[in-house]
Order: structure tokens, then C-alpha cells, then sequence
């Protein structure tokens, strides 16, 4: 049983720049208390409100996209899911495991042969290498790379790092995935088996979360959307709606 | 987005008023066990430091072995000549000193880049925070295991008498790794939000390696001033040199360490439930 409850959720940023990073300039900021009004508004740290608001229910089953402009705070909203940014306030309550799949080659070492990427990228998803070398095998042979896996991948072309990250992430099904802009599988030959590995990986999943611009994608994936703008849900319901909207709010 | 300002002084208040809660200081133990039990990732993530930096060189990680056991026979010969000693009783010395103020320098100067040299996978990782303290423990103590072969060459060549007080050195590696894990969440976290205390930190650690009796013995101070006493980097040192050169323990050197250790950790324990959660945001 996978559950996601998001309950009135909020995150904010602080900006920093490098005066406000420095420590001197903390410590002579205090020193010199509030003496020095006109200097001190030049050292506020500018915060932006990246959500507000936001109330999310989502049960086994549930397939969400989220809409919206670069800046609406759907990147930031997927990583509250994912527990890597924990609200200013707000409850936050994920139920079951939960993997982030930001960047699919997240980790992966150029140094290191295909083999050795394999392990590692698994011990980013939390696997064990006992597990890892167990599905050594079927993951090796689904990248096709054959005798290059020995190779270390800075050997390996953009397409072939591509086809490795993509077969170990997908190795592994998580109770909950978040998504950022879909998976990218390569090149054109990979793109058909890359599609089927996708589609049985995806439907074992119990809730996905995606954020992307395609519509086709979220279309495809999703049938419940949330249209964000920023960082509030201006709408939540069937894609087909959501979409109408975001379209109408960029005025095609 | 909407973009407001306010007094950052405040904000820090804020977000230590949240931090202090009960369940975030349960969850800062959670973070350090959890952390701990994904030692796969952060041993193999530790290996892959210490080989990248030495990547395609010939002696690979042995640059490590070699480059002490330069420094440690340049300045032995020399400072034995300036300070009158006899080397068959230095040479050791100034190898161990050296070998653990290495260690002890590292854990303090990478502790405070735990988070920061993080910063990417921090940002998409779902992972424990403490598992990037871990990571820098782990090249530390490869770093060590590159560097201890000097020292036990050195001894064995001038005839140290390596007897069962070496049984104290695991121990006292242990305890300096204790230390060395509170240094890296404590001084991590405070790097991340304020990046001029790594430098701050490195410039502070230059001058305790003059202070500290590494390349000086204790005895060569007049009276046994009180400031090596009160210098914890001393007792820190000791805790480890003593057994290596075949000294019993002292007592109040371990006393002092244990103190150390539990200070250490009540004040990392504390910025640590209190900031965590902010870490993500600040690298």
C-alpha cells in the first residue's frame, strides 16, 4: 500500500548571495546591530516562495502530472515527494518506497567500466550488491553493450551511457516514482524494446508522479493533473481539462 | 513565485525553532543510523574519491605512501639537526606524528566538505545526509591505511620497541573517527550555510599543526607550559602516538579525548536535529 498526503504545504527559499554567505559579514552585521540601518536592507536575504499551499492525496493506482511554466514549482514539489526538501510548514506523509529518477545517470563514474556503473548506479537505488550482481545478467544483456561493459564509459557514446543508465533504473520497481520530464532512452533502434521495458516497469509501479512540458507524455501517462503557477495549484483534475487551461493561460 | 525579503538573522531563527522539535531530533538519530546501514554506497562512493584522484598515475594511490615518506625523512633529518636530537629516537616520533596529524587534518578539513562537494546528489537523492560524512570518513581511513606503512617502516628500521600497548591503537583509532564523524555533520552543515568556514577552518588547522607537538617533543618545552594541556589537538594525537611507540596510555589524555568526544557530540547532535532539513537548500 503506497499513500502520498501533502496537507497545506509550503516551502520557501532563501536566496543567497556571496555577502550574505560570508561569515564576517554576519558576525560585523551583528556587531554593529541595527546602527547601520542603510547597510543592512543591502544584506537581506531575498526568499522566494517556491510553494504555497499545496494539498496532494494520491493511493495505489494513481498516475499525477504536473503542469505548469518553468518556475511554477513543480520541480520543487516533486522533491517535498521524494523527502528531499522538507517543508517550512506544512505535513507531509509518503507511504511505501520511493525513488526520485531526476537524472537517470545520476552517479555514474566515467572512469569506472560499464559493469562497475551498474553496481553503483544500483547502490544509488538503494539496492544491495548481492542484489545487484544477482540481476547482473538480465541488465547486461538488455543495454546490448556486450564486450563495451568491460570498457570504462567515457569510451561509451552520449547513446550508450544512455541505454545503461536507463536499463539499471529500470530495473528496480519502487512503490512510488517521481518523475522530471519522463525517461529518455536513446537512440532510435533502443527507443522500441526501451518503450515496452518502460511500459512493464510503469504499470507495476503504484503511484508515479511526473512533471514535464510534453503533452503527449502527460497525456499518455497521466489521467489526473495538477496545473501549477507560482507554486500554487491553480487547478486539479482530468488532464484533458488541465491542459485546456494551461494552454488558455498561455493564451493559445 | 512571488519574491519577498526578509531579515536573514530572523529566518535562521525560524528555522531553528522548527528544527528543535522532538521528531527532528529523531529524525537526526534515524538519518545517522540509516545512514550508516547503507555502507555499500558510501564505502564504494569513498573508494571512487581516493582512485579518482589518482587516476592513471603509476603508483596510483601510493603517491599517498610516497609523498609522506618524503616529508617525513626531509623534515626529520633537518629538525633533528636543528634541534640537537638523536634520530633513532625522532625519526619514529616525527613519523608517527606525522602519519596521524594527516589523519587528524583530513578528517577536519574534508569533514567540513562533506555537504558542499555533495551538492548535486544532495539535490536528487532521497538519501540519508550522513551517508556524505561517511563517504569522506572512508577515504580518510584509506588515506591512513596508504600512510601507516611509513611510520611502521621507520620503526622497524631504528628497532622501536613494538610490544601489546599496540593493541591501543585500533582503539584510538576508533575514537578519532568518532570524533572525526561529529567534525563532519557539525562542521558540514555549517560550511554549507557559511562558505568561508572551510577556509576559515583550514587556516585555523595550518597553525595548530606548529602548536601541537608533532615535529617538537613535549619535553623540549621549558616547564611543560599549561597551553599543551589545554591544546586538544595534543591529547588527540597522543591517545594514538603513545602505543604506536610502545608507551602505555595515559590516563589523562584519554580522559580528555572522552570528554571531547562527548561535547562534540552533543553540540554537533544539537545543530544537527536543529538544521538538517535546511542542508538540501543550502548547497
Amino acid at each position: 500500500m503506497a499513500s502520498i498526503t501533502l496537507e497545506n504545504v509550503s516551502v520557501s527559499f532563501p536566496v543567497y548571495s556571496a555577502s550574505t554567505r560570508s561569515l564576517k559579514n554576519r558576525l560585523i552585521q551583528s556587531a554593529t546591530g541595527g546602527q547601520i540601518r542603510a547597510d543592512t536592507v543591502s544584506q537581506r536575504i531575498s526568499v522566494v516562495q517556491a510553494l504555497q499551499d499545496i494539498n496532494i492525496t494520491l493511493e495505489d493506482g494513481d498516475r499525477l502530472g504536473l503542469i505548469g511554466h518553468n518556475g511554477a514549482g513543480k520541480t520543487t514539489l516533486l522533491r517535498v515527494l521524494g523527502g528531499i526538501y522538507e517543508p517550512n510548514s506544512g505535513r507531509v506523509e509518503v507511504q511505501g518506497s520511493t525513488v526520485p529518477l531526476f537524472d537517470i545517470a545520476l552517479g555514474m563514474n566515467q572512469e569506472s567500466t560499464g559493469y562497475e556503473n551498474i553496481v553503483l548506479r544500483g547502490l544509488f537505488l538503494g539496492l544491495s550488491r548481492k542484489k545487484i550482481h544477482a540481476m547482473m545478467d538480465e541488465i547486461a544483456e538488455f543495454t546490448e553493450l556486450g564486450d563495451f561493459l568491460d570498457l570504462p564509459i567515457r569510451t561509451y557514446s552520449a547513446g550508450m551511457q544512455m541505454r545503461l543508465a536507463f536499463a539499471v533504473s529500470t530495473s528496480v520497481v519502487p512503490d512510488i516514482l517521481l518523475l522530471d520530464e519522463g525517461i529518455g532512452a536513446g537512440d532510435a533502434s533502443f527507443l522500441h524494446k526501451a518503450r515496452e521495458r518502460l511500459e512493464r516497469f510503469t504499470e507495476r509501479v503504484s503511484i508515479i508522479v511526473l512533471s514535464s512540458h510534453s503533452e503527449d507524455l502527460v497525456r499518455s501517462m497521466c489521467s489526473k493533473s495538477l496545473l501549477m503557477e507560482h507554486g500554487r495549484v491553480v487547478f486539479a483534475g482530468p488532464t484533458d481539462e488541465a491542459l485546456e487551461r494551461y494552454r488558455a493561460m498561455r493564451g493559445w | 513565485m512571488s519574491t519577498d525579503t526578509q531579515h536573514g538573522e530572523s529566518s535562521l531563527l525560524i528555522q531553528l525553532q522548527h528544527g528543535l522539535k522532538r521528531e527532528q531530533f529523531e529524525r537526526a538519530l534515524h538519518d545517522i543510523r540509516t545512514g550508516w546501514k547503507r555502507r555499500e554506497l558510501w564505502m564504494t562512493l569513498g573508494l571512487q574519491d581516493v582512485r579518482q584522484r589518482y587516476r592513471r598515475s603509476k603508483l596510483g594511490p601510493f603517491w599517498i605512501t610516497l609523498s609522506m615518506a618524503i616529508m617525513v625523512l626531509a623534515l626529520g633529518l633537518l629538525y633533528g639537526q636543528i634541534f640537537g636530537q638523536d634520530l633513532h629516537d625522532y625519526l619514529p616520533f616525527l613519523a608517527a606524528g606525522f602519519v596521524i596529524w594527516g589523519l587528524i587534518a583530513s578528517l577536519v578539513n574534508d569533514g567540513c566538505q562533506s555537504f558542499i562537494l555533495a551538492e548535486g546528489m544532495i539535490r536528487q537523492l532521497n538519501a540519508p545526509l550522513s551517508i556524505y560524512a561517511y563517504r569522506g570518513l572512508w577515504s580518510t581511513l584509506i588515506a591512513f591505511a596508504h600512510n601507516i606503512w611509513v611510520f611502521l617502516g621507520v620503526a622497524l628500521w631504528f628497532g622501536v620497541d613494538l610490544n601489546w600497548n599496540l593493541l591501543w591503537v585500533p582503539v584510538a583509532l576508533l575514537m578519532l573517527f568518532l570524533n572525526g564523524l561529529w567534525m563532519a555533520l557539525f562542521l558540514g552543515l555549517l560550511s554549507a550555510r557559511f562558505r568561508d568556514v572551510p577556509l576559515i577552518i583550514g587556516s585555523v588547522v595550518q597553525v595548530l599543526f606548529f602548536i601541537t607537538p608533532v615535529i617538537w617533543k613535549p619535553d623540549m618545552l621549558p616547564g611543560r607550559a599549561l597551553w599543551l594541556d589545554l591544546n586538544p589537538f595534543y591529547h588527540l594525537v597522543e591517545i594514538m602516538r603513545a602505543p604506536l611507540l610502545g608507551q602505555p596510555p595515559v590516563l589523562g589524555n584519554w580522559l580528555t579525548v572522552i570528554a571531547i568526544t562527548i561535547i562534540g557530540w552533543a553540540v554537533a547532535l544539537f545543530f544537527y536535529s536543529a538544521y538538517r532539513w535546511r542542508v538540501a537548500y543550502w548547497v
